[in-house]
């Protein structure tokens, strides 16, 4: 049951999708133009996730090793299927207004990525219990990106979500800043976010020191699979060397002032 | 015929792939530090695009719908690509080495990019016939080349200036894609 917890936990914070790992950024952007698109998404994201995971991860010891990614596409690509025939059925509005991201959630580096490094190696509970944190994660950190966007670009809050006095609108349409919504906005806001993230130091796939050898350039939402698992090889040994470079240093530092310390004291000696 | 013309025109610069759709954002962002690797980049997007695009149109027409199988259309699309990408590899490998040499690098990297998909799914969706889906493949993917190797000249511009430690690195990127977002909103007045 802990082990659950620390992955819902993991999921929500510590490797969070959208503001650590910077994986899935074209549904992030796209459909955060309202929190209700946002929540749909996520939570579409959140039901592939869990059920891929889940079955990934109990099927781990049945596929061979060299077609993995392959299977991984077509256990991913056939519940998105069912994901994308329920809301069609259940849900025709937000359908329409997902449109073809519904689909895309495939390609989705969120999902290929938990399966490789998580749910390939792990039983299968603690797995489902990744796929919901990291599905939590993902519909959180959405919904607080389009709440913003949707707030100073529409002038709403949670339209079409909940029904408030005044067609959900907070602030009047002449006040608000309609770029935002559109599709530069976008940009500018995840601008903003990683702008924040390297002023903090917070963690993020964005702000290591990255060496230039690794294939996507240090941008981990480029790549997944075996190329994702070798850059962060590659990061990580880098992060490694610097700290091993740093203490190389320091000791140097230290043993070049004992030296000097030692030497200051013979000449005191020889005098 | 004109109307052809209008397609590829506003599949590649009034509704630009990554600009205004968000498609294919990864490599957009990733491969696009130095002008030489953007070229090779985009490309090779154009090439399997324009494939893809051809190849899913027809297994479309000619397959799932005689056999009443549409809604596997996403499971069906993503493995003809994913085969297309490695055989497309092999053939330029044996044939064409110095393509492949220009290419070979990218094209790994093109299975996971979104556009491909997104552009055999938006055929379907739009119900383009076959030379409709080509002329849209080859928009779309000229689009992303464009909108790639405009990003990394501005990138190759600015990478010596004197950027704000916090902006450094991506969230400058970002604000240039943004901006460049911005100046690609004014085609929409084209059509």
């Amino acid at each position: 049951m802990n082990k659950s917890l620390e992955r819902l936990y993991n999921g929500i914070f510590r490797e969070n999708p959208t503001f650590v790992l910077m994986l899935g950024m074209c549904p992030t952007l796209a459909v955060t133009t309202s929190v209700v698109n946002a929540i749909g998404m996520g939570l579409s994201t959140t039901a592939v996730l869990m059920f891929s995971n889940l079955i990934i991860s109990a099927m781990r010891n049945i596929i061979p090793d060299r077609v993995r990614i392959p299977a991984f596409i077509v256990i991913v690509a056939s519940l998105v299927t069912v994901v994308q025939l329920l809301m069609q059925g259940y849900t025709p509005e937000l359908y329409k207004s997902l449109g073809i991201y519904i689909p895309l959630i495939v390609v989705n580096c969120i999902i290929l990525g938990r399966a490789e490094s998580y749910a390939s190696k792990n039983p299968a509970i603690p797995s489902f219990f990744d796929g919901i944190g990291m599905g939590i994660g993902f519909t959180l950190s959405l919904s607080c990106i389009a709440f913003v966007r949707e707030l100073i670009g529409a002038g709403t809050i949670f339209k079409g979500l909940i029904a408030l006095p005044n067609n959900n609108q907070i602030i009047p349409t002449d006040f608000t800043i309609s770029i935002l919504v559109l599709a530069p906005g976008a940009f500018f806001v995840l601008a903003l976010l990683s702008a924040l993230q390297n002023y903090f130091k917070a963690p993020s796939a964005t702000n290591t020191g990255m060496s230039s050898d690794i294939a996507c350039g240090g941008n981990c939402s480029a790549c997944f699979g075996e190329s994702k698992a070798h850059n962060h090889n590659a990061i990580d040994k880098d992060i490694e060397e610097k700290e091993l470079e740093a203490k190389r240093k320091k000791e140097e530092a230290l043993a070049k002032a004992k030296a000097e310390k030692e030497n200051a004291a013979n000449a005191g000696e020889g005098k | 015929m004109t109307q052809l013309i209008l397609l590829l025109i506003s599949a590649a610069l009034v509704n630009n792939v990554v600009l205004s759709r968000f498609l294919g954002l990864c490599p957009f962002l990733g491969v696009s530090k130095k002008t030489e690797t953007s070229v090779g980049m985009g490309a090779a997007v154009i090439f399997v695009i324009t494939l893809s695009s051809m190849a899913a149109s027809l297994i479309y027409t000619h397959i799932l719908i005689p056999l009443k199988l549409e809604y596997l259309q996403t499971i069906v699309f993503i493995l003809v690509i994913a085969a297309l990408v490695q055989f497309v590899e092999m053939v330029l490998k044996k044939n064409m080495p110095s393509l492949y040499e220009a290419l070979g690098v990218y094209l790994p990297l093109i299975t996971t990019n979104c556009a491909v998909l997104g552009v055999a799914l938006d055929n379907v969706a739009k119900e383009y016939n076959f030379a409709q889906s080509l002329v849209y493949g080859v928009g779309t993917a000229s689009g992303f080349a464009l909108a790639i190797v405009l990003l990394s000249g501005v990138r190759e511009k600015i990478e010596n200036n004197d950027i704000p430690h916090v902006v450094s690195g991506m969230p400058i990127v970002l604000i240039t894609a943004g901006l460049m977002a911005i100046a690609f909103t004014g085609f929409s007045g084209l059509i």
